[in-house]
């Protein structure tokens, strides 16, 4: 009805137009006639094409806008919705082009048939509204802690001996940052070799944790059994420090470069006096292309898996024995001291497998059970205390955590570089480098350097008593520092003729 | 808590003052917002009686044997209603004494290859059946139905049609103006909705809710979750019919916004989800109900109800306004505003109510039935309103219902 309204009111205008032009210009009224059913058609067909793109009746659309009496409340609301895409208001205007018949009930605001879809002009989110609704997250889950996790937990005595080296920031951050996630209170004993030093202490600063920093008047050697043996006497020490300061919690050895999940931390909590979990055994090896195939080989012979260290239970969960890793296929291969190529291996069984109970440190403490040694006495003769079961009288108490070391949420990993690695102090350069030198200028061979000669000397000694196969090192000197001073003015030669060959 | 305390004070108060006023109401509906745990906890045995009507099998359980689909689907509450009954305690073998009819017959059956229960011969179904009911025994006379109760699970309840145009149309099927309904549209000042009838929630089936259940202390980390259509392609090619463009509206304003976790797809892990996130969207679509309400409430996940009008399954022993968040259709492009700015308080409190046992049992159809379940709500509902007023019996020979009314097609033989 509305359409042939509207052609009729076309059809008046396009006589209008023609009584207007024709005093200009009579000749082009045939002209002007037809020109008008082509902008009719023109314009009908734009029509379809953009009800095409909307999906609706446009031409509809149109009719209502220019002919329908439109109430101020469309005006007012068509601020809030996007012009002319798919919106339109639903309930005023609708009732009479779209809805269909007879639908109201009395009463009822809702409107059945068709409603425009209500867009805001910026459908993107507010970052203001982003954090609040983060901070709503970050509530409901706290409250679900509270509700569902650990009831009343302790705290968690973290001890972690370390020294200053190359690699001591890549490790330190990563059990820095495992241990500010942790959800409970938190005091961190770390023991560094060589005396407490700036390094150490700006770096574990930076964590905001409650920390002992204590130095242990030892060098940390080079020898990996040696620094094993180091590191024990370092933790007694701490543990020390447990007991004269009655620290209250639960202790547990996080070597700095150990990897922890957060679920050993709840998990943890579960302890009444020893506790062991299972420890994942990741025995690097020097990066060679040929030990990792070998050991590959080796590994899939017998059992593909990772090496896991832990208690072993009985059906009814009680420890009867421990996995240890299996180091005697891998012997041949070991690495020997810190950054040398070859596979770190642990011992048998690794401190940081176990947790305790810090009142079995203290002097007095009131249901310290009877099984347990003084620390005082251990350790004392200076002998090597293996594992926390030398501080017990009595193994079989020690509760399994994780589902009976089924669960691995700890892995071991020693990764080191070389000892005389060089490394900026703090990894903080300066004064800052002015001078770009290319890598061909700088004393970095492809070939290994000489190693200092303390080095030199203890592997010798252990060479006489055992045969190995020497590796790709290029030159081997014994003795004197001259030799050693000639030998690597030779080797620096050979390398500078050698590239300046390859130039 | 101490204003926790002082509002279930409150409530009860509130309900116990309205209990004694309904006795002089016939069959008004009470809009008692009991809090949860308050009227949920009755027990209705021993406070009414029904009497289960034996109607051929070609009725119930003949349908059913052409269907099992009839038993899983979000219609399936006609049957576990009925088979509950059959051996509840309520149930009365003596007419005489019960208080209540039940007429068992499964309208809600007849399905299309994908599922979709047709509406075309329910009217005539349920017609049939009341003819044989009202000539082999004489109660549905005595009252012309107005102490039987009928299940209706299907879209629109008794109007019998999907579309709602003409399930308005329709109406409520004549025969059963005076009876009770139990249904699980609702919707205020509609047609299809009529004073006194009872709002269950769909069924959802328990057994695979319960099997996908994830420990509590798994951490919330989904702010608002919702999966399902935004547009209905096949039946509204033009946009704008369904749900009266809200689904689309939270498409258009949130697809991009990273709190928003909404999509078309149907993982795997649909039940893990939800109870990883803090609210699920609960919108319309051509009907205002969803299964989503219950299997939100079973995941702790706080509802948000988009659906103007809309009347919740049990509102009467509910208090839904304290347990799920309501927004206008018209609201949904402040959908994130909205959410983001509820006090955190009442957020918490929210989840303390869903995590209320009784609470999630009044959304179940478990089979066996337990106690505080769906069928005992159901049944507490009808408990309610007795005893009936005494204007509902009418004289022999009185007739009020017109026995030929409604479209010509509803008055075949069925």
């Amino acid at each position: 009805m509305k359409l042939l309204s509207a052609l009729q009111q076309q059809g008046r205008r396009s006589n209008n137009f023609r009584s207007a032009s024709s005093q200009l210009d009579s000749a082009v009224d045939g002209g002007v006639k037809s020109q008008a059913t082509i902008f009719w058609l023109l314009l009908h067909g734009l029509c379809c094409l953009v009800s095409l793109v909307l999906g609706f009746r446009f031409s509809r659309l149109v009719f209502l806008l220019i002919f329908s009496t439109s109430s101020p409340s469309t005006t007012s609301t068509a601020n809030l919705y996007s012009a002319f895409h798919t919106s339109f208001p639903s309930t005023t205007t609708t009732p009479s082009t779209e809805a269909v018949n007879g639908i109201i009930a009395e009463g009822s605001r809702v409107v059945v048939g068709r409603h425009g879809i209500l867009i805001r002009p910026w459908p993107h989110p507010d970052p203001e509204e982003v954090l609040k609704a983060h901070r709503i997250i970050e509530r409901v889950q706290r409250e679900q802690r509270i509700q569902y996790g650990v009831k009343s937990p302790r705290t968690v005595i973290a001890i972690t001996p370390t020294y200053v080296r190359t690699f001591q920031t890549l490790h330190l951050t990563g059990v820095m940052h495992s241990l500010m996630n942790v959800p409970y209170d938190l005091i961190w004993i770390v023991v560094e070799a060589g005396g407490a030093t700036n390094e150490t202490a700006t770096l574990v600063s930076k964590s905001g944790l409650k920390i002992f920093h204590i130095g242990f008047n030892a060098n940390m050697p080079i020898l990996w059994e040696d620094r094993h043996k180091l590191e024990v006497k370092m933790r007694l020490q701490a543990l020390r420090v447990v007991k004269e300061n009655r620290l209250d919690g639960i202790v547990m050895f996080v070597d700095d470069s150990n990897m922890h999940s957060m679920e050993l931390f709840d998990e943890i909590q579960n302890v009444k006096w020893v506790g062991a979990v299972s420890v994942g055994i990741l025995a690097h090896s020097g990066g060679s292309e040929e030990d990792l195939s070998v050991a590959q080989t080796e590994k899939n012979e017998k059992n593909p898996q990772m090496p896991v260290q832990g208690p072993s239970c009985n059906s009814s969960n009680h420890v009867v024995g421990w996995h240890t890793f299996d180091v005697l296929p891998h012997v041949e291969r070991r690495a020997r001291y810190v950054g040398d190529r070859g596979i770190v291996l642990p011992r048998k069984l690794e401190w940081s497998g176990f947790i305790l109970n810090s009142r079995l440190f203290w002097k007095e403490a009131k249901d310290k059970p009877q099984w347990v040694k003084d620390l005082d006495e251990v350790g004392r003769d200076g002998d090597d205390v293996e594992s926390p079961l030398s501080l017990l009288k009595d193994a079989s108490l020690v509760e399994p955590l994780g589902s009976c070391g089924v669960k691995v949420m700890l892995w071991w990993l020693r990764v080191e570089a070389r000892a005389d690695s060089k490394f900026p102090a703090r990894w903080i350069i300066d004064p800052p480098l002015d001078v770009i030198v290319p890598a061909k200028r700088t004393p970095w061979p492809d070939a290994p350097p000489e190693l200092p000669s303390s080095i030199k000397k203890a592997i010798n000694i252990q060479d006489n008593t055992e045969k190995r196969t020497p590796k790709s090192r290029t030159t081997r000197s014994r003795g004197s520092r001259s030799k050693r001073k000639r030998s690597a003015k030779v080797s620096i030669e050979q390398v500078t003729t050698r590239y300046s060959s390859n130039k | 808590m101490k204003k926790w305390v002082s509002a279930m004070l409150f409530y009860f108060a509130f309900c116990v003052r309205i209990e004694a006023f309904k006795f002089h109401k016939t069959q008004q509906t009470e809009r008692i917002s009991g809090s949860a745990g308050d009227v949920l906890e009755d027990d209705p045995v021993g406070r009414l009686k029904v009497f289960v009507y034996e109607l051929p099998s070609k009725y119930n359980k003949k349908i059913l044997q052409k269907d099992p689909r009839c038993l899983t689907h979000m219609f399936a509450a006609e049957i576990y209603m009925h088979r509950f009954l059959l051996s509840s305690p309520v149930r009365t073998l003596n007419p005489e004494e019960a208080d209540w009819f039940y007429t068992p017959v499964y309208t809600t059956c007849d399905l299309t290859p994908n599922g979709l229960p047709l509406p075309f011969k329910s009217p005539r179904m349920m017609r049939s059946a009341i003819q044989l009911i009202s000539s082999n025994w004489p109660y549905w006379n005595r009252t012309e139905g107005a102490d039987h109760f009928f299940i209706v699970p299907h879209d629109f309840g008794a109007c019998f049609h999907y579309q709602e145009e003409k399930a308005i149309e329709r109406g409520i099927l004549t025969l059963l103006q005076r009876a009770t309904l139990v249904q699980t549209f609702g919707q205020r000042n509609h047609v299809c909705l009529k004073d006194g009838s009872i709002t269950i929630p769909p069924y959802a089936p328990p057994q695979k809710m319960q099997t996908h259940l994830i420990p509590p202390s798994t951490p919330r980390s989904i702010f608002v979750y919702f999966r399902g259509l935004f547009y209905d392609v096949g039946n509204d090619p033009e946009g704008g019919y369904y749900a009266r463009g809200a689904r689309a509206s939270v498409w258009e304003n949130f697809k991009n916004n990273p709190l928003f976790d909404i999509s078309t797809e149907h993982p795997t892990t649909y039940y893990e989800d939800m109870q990883r996130a803090v609210f699920c969207l609960c919108p319309l679509g051509w009907a205002p109900w969803s299964p989503r309400l219950v299997e939100a409430v079973i995941f702790g996940c706080i509802p948000v109800i988009i659906a103007d009008d809309i009347v919740l399954p049990f509102a009467d022993a509910i208090p839904w306004e304290d347990i799920g968040v309501f927004v206008a259709e018209k609201d949904v492009p402040k959908l994130d505003t909205i959410l983001t700015s509820i006090p955190i308080e009442e957020i918490l409190r929210k989840q303390r109510l869903l995590a209320n046992p009784s609470m999630k049992q009044a959304m179940l159809f478990p089979q066996p039935d337990q106690s505080r379940d769906a069928f005992h709500q159901i049944l507490n509902g009808l408990a309610r309103k007795l005893p009936h007023d005494t204007s509902v019996y009418l004289k022999p020979g009185n007739k009020i219902l017109n026995w030929t009314a409604g479209p010509v097609g509803d008055l075949k033989p069925w």
